[in-house]
Formats: C-alpha cells, sequence, structure tokens
C-alpha cells in the first residue's frame, strides 16, 4: 500500500487523516478508494480461480474423483458470481475511482462519503456469498448457491440457504454498483475541468458512462427478481411457481434483462482503456475518436433490448425469436466499427510491444474469437444445437476472460507505473503475458470442439468420448491459474520499489493524467488545468 | 503544494444534489419496471399465446359462445399429462386425442387417482402448443379452474369441456394441450386460469 502512502507524504498537512486501519476504513480519497478496489478485486480473482481449479481437476477425468456433485454444483455459479461481482466489477470501479478524476482534471470524485461506503459494502457482500460454504462445513445448512449464477427459478425455489445468501448478496452488491455508478456519473457531468467538452472526454471515461447508465437501469431489475424469488421461497407468493399462476420463464426473463447488458457493463470500461493504449504505443492519435463514442452509445441501447437470446430454446413465438436474433446480430455493427478503429490507430504506426500493447493486441485478436462465435450463438436454429454446452462456456469465457480480464491486465500494467511511481518488471510482464495467452486458448479452444461434440455444461461427469479434450482444458487451466500468481508478484514488487517511473510513464501516452507525476499527489488536481 | 487551498470536494455538493435526486429517480424508476414487467408479461403471454397461455382467465373464457360449427374443416387436439414431483397420483386422459370442427363443443376427460394414502390437493396448470393456437382453444369448463381434493386411494374422473373458435389459423390442424399436476400451494394467488 505504499503508492498511496507515497503520495500522502507529498501532502503538506496530512496530521488530520487517521492512520492504519482506520485510514482504509474512513479514506474518501479517491485514490485510496481505487486501491481498495484493485486489492479486493485480486482476491476475489485468486479465490474465483481457487473454486474453478477444483472444477476442472475434477473434470480431467471421467467419473467422480474429488467432489461430490453437490459441492461441484455449487463452485461453478460460486466462480461465477465472484469473478463477475467480486472480480470484474471491482477491477473496473477501481479503475474509475483512480483514473477518471486524473483524466478529466478533477480534484476528487463527486461524492467521497458516498464512495467510501459503495466499496465497504463489498466484503460483507462476498463473505454472504461465501460463508455458506463454511457453515455447511460446521454442519449447518447444505453449501452454497448450487443453482449455477443465473439463479433460474423453480431450482432456486427449492435450493437451500445458499440461495438465502446469495441473494442478499446480490442486493448489496447491487447497492453498491449503484452508488458507484450515480457517484461516477455526477464526476463526469459536474467535475470535468474547463475547456473539457462531453467530446473531448478521453474513451475510457465514456466507456465508463455508459456503463454506469447501464448498472443504473438494469441491477434494479436484477434487485427485483431476485426479491420475488426471496418472497417465492418464503412469503408464499407465486412469482414463479407455475402450480400457483406464475411462471418460471419470467424469471429468465427478468434475470436477462439485467444479464445481457451485465456483458457490456464488463466490456464498456475495457473497450474505453484499450485505444489509450494503443495510441500510446503506436505514437499516433486514437483514429475515429467520435466513431467509437457512438458506438460505445449505441451498444449500450441495443444491450437493453436483446436479452432473450439466453434463452431461445425456452420456447418462444417464431417473430419473437426472430427479432431476437437480429437484434443480437445487429450488435456486431457497432462493435465492428470499434474494431476497424482500433486496428485503423494501429496502421502504419511505430509500434513498440511493451506489455500493455501485447495485452491490448492479444485482446483484439482474442475477443474477435468472442464476437465470431457469439454471432453463431444469436442464430436461432444453430442455438438449439449449441445452447448449454461447453460452446457457449468457451464463448464467454473469451468474451469474458479476454475482453474482460485481459482488458484489465492491459490497464493495469499501462497504469500501474503512474499510480506506484515504480516501473514494473517488463521481463515477468512478457512471461505473464505469453503464458497468459497460451494456457488461455489451451483451456478454452477445446471447449469449442467439446461444445460441438454436445457435451452438456454444468456436469461433474462425461462420457468417455470427451475425455482428451478435457484432459487438455484442465491442463490448461492449471497454467493458466498459477501463471497469475506472476501478475501478483510483479504488482507486489512494482508497489514495493523499482525503477522510477516519469511524470509521463510512456513516451507516446497522451492526456490529462500524464501531466502529473507518477504518483500523483494525495489531491490530484488542486488547481484544475484547463483543457484548450 | 501545502500552501495550496486544501481542495473542498464538499463544496460543490449542492450542484450535484439535483443529479443525484434525478439518477435515484432513475434507479427507482427501473425497479418499478421490473414489477411491472410481472403483469406486462403476463398480459403479452395471454395476447401472443406465448408459453401457451390463454388468452383470457378462467372467468371470461366460461362465458364463451362456440358460434357457428365449421364443418368443412377439423383440427386434432391431442391431451397429455405430467405429474410433477411432490404429488402422489396417477393420472392420464381417457382419450389421447379428438378431432373436432372449428366451434364444436367437446368433452373429454382424464382419469386421476390418489396412489397415497391421505387426501392430498392438486392443481392442473395447461399448456397449449402451438402457441399461435393458444388464444383459439377455449375451455368452457375445466378441471384446471380449481383445484382437486382426493382422498386417501380416491380416483375421480376430470371433465374438460372445450371447443376451438373459428378464426383459428386454418394452416393449424393439430394441437397439443398438455396439464402439469402440481401439488397444490398452500396460498394460491388468484389461481390460474
Ligand atoms: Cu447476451
Amino acid at each position: 500500500m505504499n503508492t498511496a502512502t507515497i503520495a500522502h507524504d507529498g501532502h503538506g498537512h496530512g496530521d488530520h487523516h487517521p492512520s492504519g486501519i482506520m485510514r482504509w476504513l474512513t479514506t474518501t480519497n479517491h485514490k485510496d478508494i481505487g486501491t481498495m478496489y484493485m486489492t479486493f478485486s485480486l482476491l476475489m480473482f485468486f479465490l474465483g480461480g481457487l473454486m474453478i481449479l477444483l472444477v476442472r481437476a475434477e473434470l480431467f477425468q471421467p467419473g467422480l474423483q474429488f467432489l461430490k456433485p453437490e459441492f461441484f454444483n455449487q463452485l461453478i455459479g460460486n466462480h461465477a458470481l465472484i469473478m463477475i461481482f467480486g472480480a470484474l466489477m471491482p477491477a473496473a470501479t477501481g479503475f474509475a475511482n483512480w483514473q477518471i478524476p486524473l483524466m478529466i482534471g478533477a480534484p476528487d470524485m463527486a461524492l467521497p462519503r458516498l464512495n467510501n461506503w459503495g466499496f465497504w459494502l463489498l466484503p460483507p457482500a462476498a463473505t454472504l456469498l461465501t460463508l455458506p460454504f463454511i457453515l455447511e462445513f460446521f454442519g449447518v445448512g447444505d453449501g452454497a448457491l448450487a443453482t449455477g449464477w443465473t439463479f433460474y427459478a423453480p431450482l432456486s425455489i427449492q435450493g437451500g440457504i445458499g440461495v438465502d445468501f446469495a441473494i442478499f448478496a446480490v442486493h448489496i452488491l447491487g447497492i453498491s454498483s449503484i452508488m458507484g455508478s450515480i457517484n461516477i456519473i455526477v464526476t463526469i457531468f459536474n467535475m470535468r475541468a474547463p475547456g473539457m467538452t462531453m467530446m473531448k472526454l478521453p474513451l475510457f471515461v465514456w466507456g465508463w458512462l455508459i456503463t454506469a447508465f447501464l448498472l443504473v437501469i438494469t441491477l434494479p431489475v436484477l434487485a427485483g427478481a431476485v426479491t420475488m424469488l426471496l418472497m417465492d421461497r418464503h412469503f408464499d407468493t407465486h412469482f414463479f411457481i407455475a402450480a400457483g399462476g406464475g411462471d418460471p420463464i419470467l424469471f429468465q426473463h427478468l434475470f436477462w434483462f439485467f444479464g445481457h447488458p451485465e456483458v457490456y457493463i464488463l466490456l464498456l470500461p475495457v473497450w474505453g482503456l484499450i485505444p489509450h493504449v494503443l495510441s500510446t504505443f503506436t505514437r499516433k492519435p486514437t483514429y475515429g475518436y467520435k466513431a467509437q463514442v457512438y458506438s460505445f452509445i449505441a451498444i449500450g441501447v441495443l444491450s437493453l433490448v436483446v436479452w432473450a437470446h439466453h434463452f431461445f430454446t425456452a420456447g418462444m413465438p417464431v417473430p419473437a425469436l426472430l427479432y431476437f436474433m437480429y437484434s443480437t446480430m445487429s450488435i456486431s455493427l457497432p462493435l465492428a466499427v470499434l474494431f476497424f478503429c482500433w486496428v485503423a490507430t494501429m496502421w502504419r504506426g511505430a509500434m513498440t510491444f511493451e506489455t500493455p500493447m501485447l495485452f491490448a493486441l492479444g485482446f483484439i485478436v482474442l475477443f474477435g474469437i468472442a464476437g465470431l462465435t457469439g454471432l453463431v450463438l444469436a442464430d436461432v436454429a444453430a442455438d438449439a444445437q449449441y445452447h448449454h454446452s461447453y460452446f457457449v462456456v468457451a464463448h464467454f469465457h473469451y468474451a469474458l476472460f479476454t475482453g474482460g480480464i485481459m482488458g484489465v491486465m492491459t490497464g493495469v500494467y499501462y497504469w500501474l507505473p503512474k499510480w506506484t511511481g515504480h516501473m514494473y518488471s517488463e521481463k515477468l510482464g512478457k512471461l505473464h503475458f505469453w503464458l497468459t495467452v497460451i494456457s488461455f486458448n489451451l483451456t478454452f479452444m477445446p471447449q469449442f470442439f467439446l461444445g460441438l461434440a454436445g457435451m452438456p455444461r454444468r456436469i461433474p461427469d462425461y462420457a468417455l468420448q470427451f475425455a482428451e479434450f478435457n484432459a487438455i482444458s484442465t491442463v490448461g487451466a492449471f497454467i493458466l491459474g498459477f501463471s497469475q500468481l506472476i501478475f501478483a508478484w510483479n504488482i507486489w514488487k512494482c508497489i514495493k520499489g523499482g525503477e522510477k517511473a516519469h511524470a509521463k510513464v510512456w513516451e507516446g501516452a497522451e492526456g490529462l493524467e500524464w501531466e502529473l507525476p507518477s504518483p500523483p499527489p494525495h489531491h490530484s488536481w488542486e488547481v484544475q488545468p484547463k483543457v484548450a | 503544494m501545502s500552501d495550496a487551498p486544501q481542495p473542498t470536494p464538499q463544496q460543490p455538493q449542492r450542484g450535484h444534489r439535483r443529479l443525484v435526486l434525478q439518477l435515484l429517480g432513475l434507479t427507482a424508476g427501473s425497479a418499478a419496471f421490473g414489477f411491472a414487467l410481472v403483469p406486462l408479461y403476463d398480459t403479452l403471454c395471454r395476447q401472443f399465446g406465448i408459453n401457451g397461455k390463454s388468452s383470457v382467465n378462467a372467468g371470461e373464457e366460461k362465458d364463451a359462445t362456440p358460434g357457428k360449427v365449421d364443418l368443412d374443416r377439423s383440427v386434432t387436439v391431442q391431451f397429455m399429462s405430467t405429474l410433477m414431483p411432490g404429488l402422489p397420483w396417477e393420472i392420464r386422459p381417457l382419450e389421447t386425442s379428438v378431432s373436432v370442427h372449428p366451434g364444436e363443443l367437446r368433452t373429454t376427460r382424464f382419469l386421476v387417482r390418489n396412489a397415497s394414502g391421505e387426501a392430498v390437493t392438486g392443481q392442473a396448470v395447461p399448456s397449449i402448443s402451438p402457441g399461435q393456437a393458444a388464444a383459439h382453444l377455449k375451455k368452457i369448463e375445466c378441471f384446471c379452474f380449481r383445484q382437486q381434493a382426493l382422498g386417501p386411494g380416491e380416483s375421480k374422473e376430470l371433465p374438460l369441456t372445450f371447443f376451438i373458435d373459428s378464426d383459428i389459423d386454418p394452416n393449424i390442424r393439430e394441437l397439443t394441450l398438455a396439464y402439469a399436476f402440481f401439488p397444490a400451494p398452500a396460498n394460491p394467488k388468484g389461481g390460474p386460469q
């Protein structure tokens, strides 16, 4: 936690700030809060990873080896919830806290106290989610949520206390995210430096603005859906109970009304930061700034009206199938614009391949695979074959691991020297990159083939013909998991010391954040900069 | 730097209040929208026969009148019954399929038997496929309109009286009426159609 300490020392009248644990509990400083979000995210990344390594160990061979099926079911759903709500979303919020004030020339976030509350809701939520694992160990209850992360009724109505714990965790996480989003929107609208018009906002900030609006619009619907679920479970309502006049498929609609935009909630901040990295390491201005902004907006709006592609096979009238198919496919148009702009930014640039650039390039290639396989799944006729198979698992890991997590890693390597004032080890960074991309593909490429061959997801055992690909996938997963220790080690070393970073860490970097020293002072922009 | 005035993030907060309130309003609106989706979904399903739901609720449907019988056309109606977990019954349709003319009133029966030694109450939930046909199959009398109580070992023939209205798409020559039998919930919300 050296980062902020250094920043703190540079600040002349820090004596009114508490120190030690109280400092972190009470801080309203955007950098401290950003650091806490990033740290929490990294911890959850390893927790979620550990869960899925147990799953992959079980799937190494056909038959049941290590895990009871009940425990297997608990691991898969909690892996997803921890990775999405514990690792990816907090990482994005950590970036927002650290970077948005620096990038728009604001002294801090608009609502600093709300910011502190927003973070401190996260640890209790993560505890609620994982507590049933421990309770079961002591003979209380029957373990954590075992329905998969989607909570589908009627399974979730029948589930044990794990479902209730998860419902409350989702409520708390939702409140935290909404508070964070409101803070970010208010900061972006009200705290920009003079001259920083909306169409001069850095793309990262634009991406986050759309994400924040999506969160405010969709999270309350998820909160409502899980509340209805809770009422069905305990208060004799029948929102999703067919015998009482309800409809379980309604739950799928409510869940995915949130769930599909959630994908873009996770991806938009990354799409925002990638152009900064590309422009820095190609030493060229971002190509098609306006086109990218409008694409962000288009994707944000479209993401709200395509949700039912997640359950084509649940039964829908043909016109509805066609509508959801074409609207889903239409998202690939603004997405193609983004890809075009990324490639055009690099075109004939003076490229160098530092770690952030490697991750950005890996992101573009692998995320492209996610997009193309997504088109296959959006096809109603094809989806009937691939639905609920490993093809889907592979597809959304290409989207969320490379699009989400590798995007976050891009940002971490890119901004870490700015935050800590030290350079990370480029050697370890590159090693981490190559191990990650190779083992990622080793893990998930075979899963496409498993899906095509008909292996269903969420099953602890499988038929013999799937054995080879599963073994390869498990080996890949273990290499992938352990490679991330290099990442953590590199970050730790960078916090502790290393070569001093300049204010403008990267020779080709543009933007307000590079005008502040590395690390930036405790209060970022005491005098707001003027943007020409 | 220590001479610079303390930045006061609290200072511009008054200007933020309006925007925060608007955003909280948006949040509340989204939550309300989520709950409004429940009746909205139900209405849409009935309107378009999504999930095989009938177009009108039990009370109205009882008063439907068959109108003229269209002898030129006939539609095959298949019957299915599914037992949901927790209901110790045996059920089967006495006829697996019947052929009717649009407008023709028809009665058929389902045989149910309580295989347990206790009194059990069940609730049948109908579903019609294809979904476009759902609005055109009208049930005048149906055991699914209310819960059915069976004593220990008791068996019953449950009647169903229906007709197909003549507005049905002429391309639909076959449809399926499927019943899922659930253990009756303690506290039904109005009860299904
Ligand atoms: Cu989706």
